[in-house]
């Protein structure tokens, strides 16, 4: 499905970023992505199934969660953090901020599993992540 | 048992001044009056932290003296042909005030995180300029409060509550019955629609558009006023009295929208960026019709397309506005110290962030001197980072290219930008553990508290910059 992919703060980030990045709670709220509850019918996603989120930059498999915050459709939104930076770009055109909002992308179900924020860090050509 | 009063809460820009502690044997017990993410900050600061100064040896990180970090430190750094200084927006403003120092003795580049937040924003205002007041003339005096872009309810909880519709203003009151209300109705809606759903396995019918994209609360005259302006239905837009949907990407076409409207000029199309027109003029007549608006605007505006020409437009907007009314505008400062960082930057430099010191004297060029930039294009060789996470907030290719020249943190917690480091140093908590100087999103500047004492090698941010330094002139000095 192609979508317009936003991001943003969610209340759960902040807190959870703010108690350990490496923690499970981290994960959960950050590594996920709101969908819109018709597109998740009719693309075939189920509540908390894995999705593949590709743009022009790269791709990331995160969770798909249904949102009723996010009522049209072709919207899709996933917090900051390490996952979404996957598929956005460092370009800035000269402004020195990369596009973070409002990004095409397209949404399909897989059956890959969510990375680990190590897995996503330590990933080629990547130093190797060391662990304390 | 000590209870400690009147603490500015070191997490967003909102620098709440009243939380109280409890200390018991050196360690926070109890948290009164913060948010949750100021609670969560001060209940788990220690769970997570890191306390060992640590240097990469043959590919593993190994724990060391904090002196030998320090000097390891500074060997990487006087190395270094164009190093980038990097973070700045959770330390104290004395802190950043050695940092600049550093950087014009190494000659490196030096940005802080507004550069991937609100330095669109700065750009803008360095166009058009700002319309601006402290936070306390608004929590007095503002009957019409603008959230475009932003999602207080997440990002800034408290802000509401302290500064606008929810606080006790001497001229205008708080209008928390009536968002109670609201919150009350709204959530049994959602009770409601569950049990239907569940009962009747039957979704209700997607509501058009053009209907949904502004929606306007039941509210009488003489009350505060809220309006959210968000691409999606925020929490924060579920507690305002009118709320706009716009299409992603689109802000810049509503903003110039209402500019024309409110000048009474007539548009001859139906709807623009997804708002339906007439719904537009309502809202124009709202503006209008305010006696002490203000605009707080987010990285809805700053990180989507058009970045400062969106922001240029909406200051325009309140500019306009002021012909016929009272208005202000502020952006939504994220981290407790960034407006510091852009401060303290302004006064040692002349510019706010993206300083590069290579030529010996400071250049400002977003876009070229930004990290973002600097990183994607491998310019820097060297990177040193304090206080902040750019693995986890900046995009892949800048990253990539961040972690494959040495990299030096200091920061209190192990971040994935510190596990992926060749040095660590581990500082006190600012705010916590530190004292310091903090700016409020409206640049009135607050003493951070020392509440507990630092675990034993933990030193501020300060002293360990001011000791890297030090360091970086004796190397320099002796090879002449």
């Amino acid at each position: 499905m192609e979508a317009i992919l936003l991001t943003g703060r969610t209340i759960d980030q902040g807190c959870s970023k703010e108690s350990g990045k490496e923690s499970e709670d981290y994960k959960e709220s950050v590594a996920i992505c709101e969908m819109n509850a018709d597109d998740m019918k009719n693309s075939g996603i189920k509540e908390k199934s894995n999705v593949k989120v590709t743009t022009e930059f790269g791709s990331v498999v995160v969770k798909a969660v249904k949102s009723q915050r996010l009522r049209t459709r072709g919207v899709v939104f996933i917090p900051y953090g390490p996952w979404v930076n996957q598929v956005l770009a460092s370009n800035t055109d000269g402004t020195g901020m990369p596009l973070i909002k409002g990004v095409k992308a397209i949404v399909e179900p897989t059956n890959d599993e969510v990375p680990t924020i190590n897995e996503i860090l330590s990933k080629e050509p990547m130093k190797n992540y060391t662990v304390k | 048992m000590t209870v400690v009063p009147n603490i500015i809460c070191p997490v967003c820009g909102c620098c709440c001044d009243d939380i109280e502690v409890t200390v018991e044997n050196n360690e926070i017990v109890k948290v009164k009056n913060a948010c949750a993410m100021g609670a969560s900050k001060f209940e788990s600061y220690s769970k997570h932290r890191n306390t060992t100064p640590m240097v990469k040896k043959n590919g593993r990180l190994e724990k060391v003296p904090l002196s030998e970090a320090i000097e390891r430190s500074a060997e990487i750094l006087a190395k270094s042909q164009l190093p980038l200084l990097y973070g700045w927006s959770c330390t104290s403003c004395e802190s950043i005030e050695v940092g600049i120092e550093l950087a014009e003795e190494l000659g490196g580049i030096i940005d802080n995180t507004s550069t991937i937040c609100h330095g669109p924003s700065t750009i803008a205002v360095q166009e058009v300029g700002l319309v601006g007041a402290t936070l306390g003339q608004i929590r007095h005096r503002a009957d019409l409060i603008i959230y475009w872009g932003s999602n207080p309810w997440s990002a800034h909880p408290r802000h509401m509550e302290r500064y606008t519709a929810l606080s006790e203003g001497r001229f205008q009151k708080s209008v928390w019955h009536k968002f109670w209300r609201r919150f009350n109705v709204e959530s049994i809606k959602k009770k409601i629609l569950r049990i239907s759903e569940i009962t009747r396995k039957h979704q209700e019918p997607a509501i058009p558009f053009e209907e949904q994209t502004i929606e306007a609360q039941k509210t009488s005259n003489e009350d505060r006023k809220v309006v959210v302006v968000d691409v999606r239905k925020t929490r924060s837009a579920d507690m305002a009295d009118y709320f706009v949907q716009v299409a992603p990407n689109k802000d810049y076409e509503v903003l110039q929208a209402l500019r024309a409207l409110i000048r009474d000029e007539e548009l001859d199309v139906d709807e623009v960026g997804g708002v339906n027109v007439t719904k537009l003029e309502e809202l124009s007549d709202v503006l209008l019709n305010c006696k002490f608006g203000v605009i707080f605007f987010g990285l809805g505006l700053t990180m989507s397309e058009g970045k400062h020409r969106n922001v240029e437009a909406a200051i325009k907007l309140a500019q306009d506005l002021n012909r016929r009314t009272k208005f202000l505008i502020m952006p939504m400062r994220g981290h407790f110290n960034v407006t510091g960082a852009d401060t303290v930057f302004t006064w040692q430099t002349g510019y706010p962030y993206a300083v590069d010191f290579s030529q010996g004297y400071p250049r400002y060029n977003p876009g070229e001197t930004s990290a973002v930039d600097a990183l994607r294009r491998e310019d820097c060789d060297t990177t040193l980072v304090v206080a902040a996470d750019p693995v986890s907030s900046f995009p892949k290719e800048s990253v990539k290219n961040l972690v494959s020249h040495p990299l030096i943190v200091v920061d209190p917690c192990l971040s994935p930008t510190a596990l992926m480091a060749d040095v660590i140093i581990p500082s006190a908590f600012v705010g916590i553990e530190a004292e310091g100087t903090t700016y409020r999103m409206d640049h009135v500047p607050l003493p951070l508290k020392k509440i507990v004492e630092p675990p034993e090698n933990c030193i501020s941010d300060e002293a360990i910059l001011r000791q890297i330094l030090d360091q970086v002139r004796r190397i320099r000095r002796s090879k002449g």
